[in-house]
């Protein structure tokens, strides 16, 4: 095969790496039974391909083929290590030799099929939550454990600790590959979009250091809610995504050059990605008229009024409040309370919106929360009482680890003395 | 009378005492006829726990937490897989009030040379 034609065979494998590499993985985890099996077959496989095909030439089904070649070199693996063990029959060496023989099954549903069985396997009530988290960024993103532990500020080995315990629990306590029976999926999706949540706010919050985002793990959770909508279109996935897609639509208008915040009545809207706002606010429509309207539902219609107000003066606070009237009643927490007396103030002024909030600050339960402060200070600030608004600042201002956020704080502070 | 033995161990001591040492006791227990069943356990991380609630199922990982509640009882079952026992974890009766803790049992390591020598 000519020079040419060598590079061009690679970079093809290389795209393939890029776009089928997590699919082929899944189903290699099926089919072996075994996280590390398989990601030594991924990598088998794929050497296999750079090897022949220049010779020889990408097949017909390329997917297919690089299964088919991680499963078989996996096989001969197995079969190399049974004879320096002595082992006696272990049934589960032998069940993957009898397979060896069955024609493969890789149509492009039950590849599919595939994926979503990992992530409710790495998403299973079993692990815990910050280990479900880990898990899926891993086995189901592809991301590497320094990119993980990066992302959630904890040190590398903690994360690489985390992942080799849940594969082990995965296999001690057979933790089955399967997508959970009709029953068990409303409980066993909502772990799934709590981990996918969890990843998106990770992204775009940034609990603390200097960006006030992180734009890579947003995108994760994003393309894994499509994927979940794809082959799981409940309505509450169908609401995370939409709340994912409005939240992220706003990405480049939140933070100035110098990364300094901009609040939602002050960004430029221009900036706002529109076909984001155009594909979330559809799917929100979708979710609400649905039998089962759920708490992300919700939260992203409220995005969507948001989104579709062309200036901040058009904002319905009025179909605001009454969401948040829906969402309090449906899943109440202190944070829905504050963003409702906060939507409150918008609608009725903010001493309203004080009222509402002092009443909940009496409660206890939003006392180590900066934007509760926060709410509180600028609610003061509008209505002149400027001592109370210091004090609410330096409170919040102590609450808050992240750079952007305490320096947006700080300048509001220093206004107030001016 | 019937007595349930359930082993306590601190991770400290967890691999104190060596498989075949365990085996071979079992062993002398089957002989004399006291031995009805039982079964080393993975550790404590492989453990579920399972609570209803209000007919809410609430898996989570882990041993139960609640230092108040003891041992009750126990039920040794077959299943396929944790999603199996999950589903039966749940309808034992007590789910209810207390906490099923769910472990994946294991067989003991043994080779045969060392399991002669601590038998004898």
């Amino acid at each position: 095969m000519p020079a040419l034609e060598i590079v061009r065979v690679r970079a093809e494998i290389d795209a393939l790496y890029r776009k089928e590499s997590r699919r082929i993985f899944a189903t290699l985890i099926r089919l072996l039974g075994d996280f590390e099996r398989a990601e030594e077959a991924l990598s088998d496989a794929f050497r296999t391909a750079m090897e022949k095909w220049p010779g020889e030439g990408i097949p017909q089904n390329p997917v297919s083929w690089l299964i088919s070649a991680g499963r078989f070199k996996s096989i001969d693996q197995q079969r190399r290590e049974r004879r320096f063990e002595h082992l006696e029959d272990r049934p589960d060496v032998s069940e993957s030799l009898a397979d060896e023989s069955a024609p493969l099954d890789e149509r492009e549903g039950l590849l599919e099929d595939d994926r979503l069985r990992l992530v409710f396997t790495c998403c299973h009530p079993a692990l815990a939550p910050d280990v479900q988290v880990a898990l899926t960024l891993r086995e189901v993103c592809g991301l590497a454990t320094e990119e993980i532990a990066a992302a959630f500020l904890t040190p590398t080995p903690t994360i690489a600790q985390r992942i080799v315990r849940a594969k082990a629990k995965i296999r001690d306590a057979n933790i089955p590959y399967e997508v959970p029976a009709r029953d068990d999926l409303p409980a066993r999706l909502d772990s799934v979009l709590r981990v996918i949540y969890l990843v998106f706010n990770e992204g775009y919050l940034a609990s603390s250091g200097e960006s006030a985002t992180r734009a890579d793990l947003s995108a994760e959770a994003i393309r894994l809610g499509r994927l979940v909508v794809e082959l799981c279109p409940e309505p509450e996935a169908r609401g995370l995504l939409a709340l994912m897609l409005l939240h992220e639509s706003r990405r480049e208008a939140r933070a100035d050059e110098e990364g300094e915040l901009i609040l939602l009545d002050a960004q430029d809207r221009s900036r706002w990605n529109q076909a984001f706002i155009t594909e979330g606010a559809a799917l929100v429509r979708g979710a609400l008229t649905s039998q089962s309207v759920g708490p992300y539902a919700l939260q992203a219609a409220i995005a969507a009024v948001h989104a579709e107000a062309p200036t901040p003066e058009d904002t319905d606070w009025h179909e605001i409040v009454g969401l948040y009237d829906l969402l309090h009643a449906m899943s109440p927490s202190p944070i829905v309370a504050l963003n409702r007396a906060v939507a409150l103030a918008m609608r009725d002024g903010p001493q309203v919106g004080l009222a509402a909030l002092d009443s909940l600050l009496q409660g206890g339960a939003l006392d180590g929360y900066q934007l509760a402060h926060a709410a509180r200070a600028d609610f003061c600030r509008r209505l002149g009482r400027n001592a109370e608004a210091r004090s609410a600042y330096q409170r919040a201002i102590e609450l808050t680890t992240q750079g952007p956020a305490r320096r947006f704080l700080e300048k509001r502070l220093a206004a107030l003395s001016a | 009378m019937k007595y349930l033995c359930l082993v306590y161990l601190s991770p400290e001591k967890w691999s104190a005492c060596p498989d075949s040492t365990c085996a071979a006791y079992a062993e002398r227990l089957v002989q004399s006829g006291h031995f009805i069943g039982g079964s080393p356990l993975h550790p404590v991380h492989t453990a579920t726990s399972v609570r209803v609630r209000n007919g809410q199922v609430a898996v989570t990982d882990g041993p139960f937490a609640e230092t108040k509640e003891a041992l009750a009882g126990f039920y040794l079952i077959e299943a396929r897989d944790l999603n199996e026992a999950i589903q039966i974890a749940e309808k034992i009766p007590p789910a209810k009030y207390g906490t099923i803790e769910i472990r994946p049992t294991r067989e003991l390591v043994v080779d045969t040379m060392t399991a002669v020598a601590a038998a004898s």
